[in-house]
C-alpha cells in the first residue's frame, strides 16, 4: 500500500479518486449531451411525458440521496474506531442502494413492457444508454461497499483504514450527484 | 507526512452537519417534486430546477464529500471535469440544434 502523500499534500489513492472523478463528469456530460441533443426528435413513441414515473423517481431519488448520508456516517463511524456503527452505516449504503437498482430494474422492465426498447427510438436509445451507465456506476459501488462490510465485520476496518472508505465514499457521493443531474435533466425538465 | 497522518490531519464537518444537510436535501428534492407539478411554474421551470439542482450538487460536493474542508486542488479537479462537460453539453446541442444561440433568420 502506497503511505505517501503527493506533492499537494493529498494521498495518492484520494487524489487518484478525484481524477477519475473528474474524467468521470466528462463521460456524464457527454452522455448527458447526447440525450439532450436527440430530445424531441423520436419519430415514434413512447415518449418521455408518456412514460416516465416521476413518482416512483422522486422516491429512487430521496434513497439515493440518504444513501449518501449512511455513506458519510459510516466514514465518521470507521474514523472513530466505531466498528458496529460502521457496519450499521455501510449495509444501510448497501440497501438503500440496492433499493435504488431495484427501483431501475422495474423501471426497465416497465418501459420494455410498454414499448420502449433501446432500438425504439432515439429517446429510448439516450435513456438506457445514459440510465444504464449510471445504474451501472451504482452496482460497483454496491459491490464495493459490501467488500468493505466484510472486512468491518472481520474486524479489518478500523481507523487505520478509513482512507479506503473514505475513497469508496467519494465514488459513492459521486454516483449521488450524477443522479441528481440525470433526475433534474431527464425526468423534471421534459 | 505519510499518507495515514495526512489524512487524518483534514477536519470533517460533524455528525449533525451531516444530518442537517440531509433534511436539506430532502426538502429540496420535495421542492423539485412540488415545482414540476404546479401549473403556473410551467413557463420557468427549467432555471428554477437547475438553480436547485444545482444546490444539491453544491452541498453534496462541500460536505459529504468534504470539498468544503480539504485541499483547494481537489475543488480544482472537480470543477475542471465539470467546466469541460458543460462545454461538451453545449457544443453537442448547438451542434444538433437542439440549442440555438439567435432566433432562426
Amino acid at each position: 500500500m502506497s503511505t505517501h502523500a503527493t506533492t499537494f499534500g493529498v494521498p495518492h489513492r484520494k487524489m487518484a479518486m478525484w481524477v477519475f472523478i473528474g474524467s468521470e463528469c466528462m463521460l456524464f456530460g457527454s452522455l448527458i449531451a447526447t440525450y439532450l441533443s436527440y430530445k424531441g426528435k423520436s419519430v415514434t413513441g413512447p415518449t418521455p411525458d408518456e412514460i416516465l414515473n416521476i413518482p416512483l423517481t422522486s422516491v429512487s431519488t430521496f434513497v439515493l440521496l440518504m444513501s449518501s448520508l449512511a455513506m458519510v456516517l459510516a466514514l465518521d463511524a470507521v474514523q472513530r474506531d466505531q466498528n458496529n456503527q460502521a457496519k450499521l452505516w455501510l449495509g444501510g449504503v448497501i440497501v438503500l442502494g440496492g433499493l435504488f437498482l431495484a427501483g431501475q430494474v422495474y423501471e426497465f422492465s416497465h418501459f420494455y413492457h410498454v414499448g420502449l426498447t433501446l432500438q425504439q427510438n432515439l429517446f429510448g436509445s439516450t435513456f438506457f444508454v445514459l440510465t444504464g451507465f449510471h445504474g451501472a456506476h451504482v452496482t460497483v459501488g454496491v459491490i464495493w461497499m459490501a467488500t468493505l462490510l466484510a472486512m468491518a465485520s472481520r474486524g479489518r476496518l478500523g481507523p487505520e483504514r478509513s482512507l479506503d472508505v473514505e475513497v469508496a465514499g467519494l465514488y459513492w457521493h459521486f454516483v449521488d450527484v450524477v443522479w441528481i443531474v440525470i433526475f433534474t435533466v431527464v425526468y423534471l425538465i421534459q | 507526512m505519510n499518507e495515514m497522518a495526512e489524512h487524518q490531519a483534514g477536519t470533517h464537518a460533524s455528525r449533525s452537519t451531516y444530518w442537517l444537510v440531509a433534511l436539506i436535501l430532502a426538502i429540496i428534492t420535495l421542492l423539485e417534486v412540488a415545482v414540476f407539478y404546479i401549473p403556473f411554474l410551467r413557463t420557468a421551470i427549467a432555471p428554477i430546477l437547475l438553480v436547485l439542482s444545482a444546490t444539491k450538487f453544491a452541498l453534496v460536493a462541500m460536505f459529504f464529500m468534504h470539498l468544503r474542508y480539504d485541499r483547494p486542488i481537489l475543488t480544482a479537479i472537480l470543477s475542471t471535469g465539470l467546466v469541460v462537460a458543460a462545454a461538451i453539453i453545449l457544443a453537442l446541442m448547438l451542434l444538433f440544434g437542439a440549442l440555438r444561440l439567435m432566433a432562426p433568420a
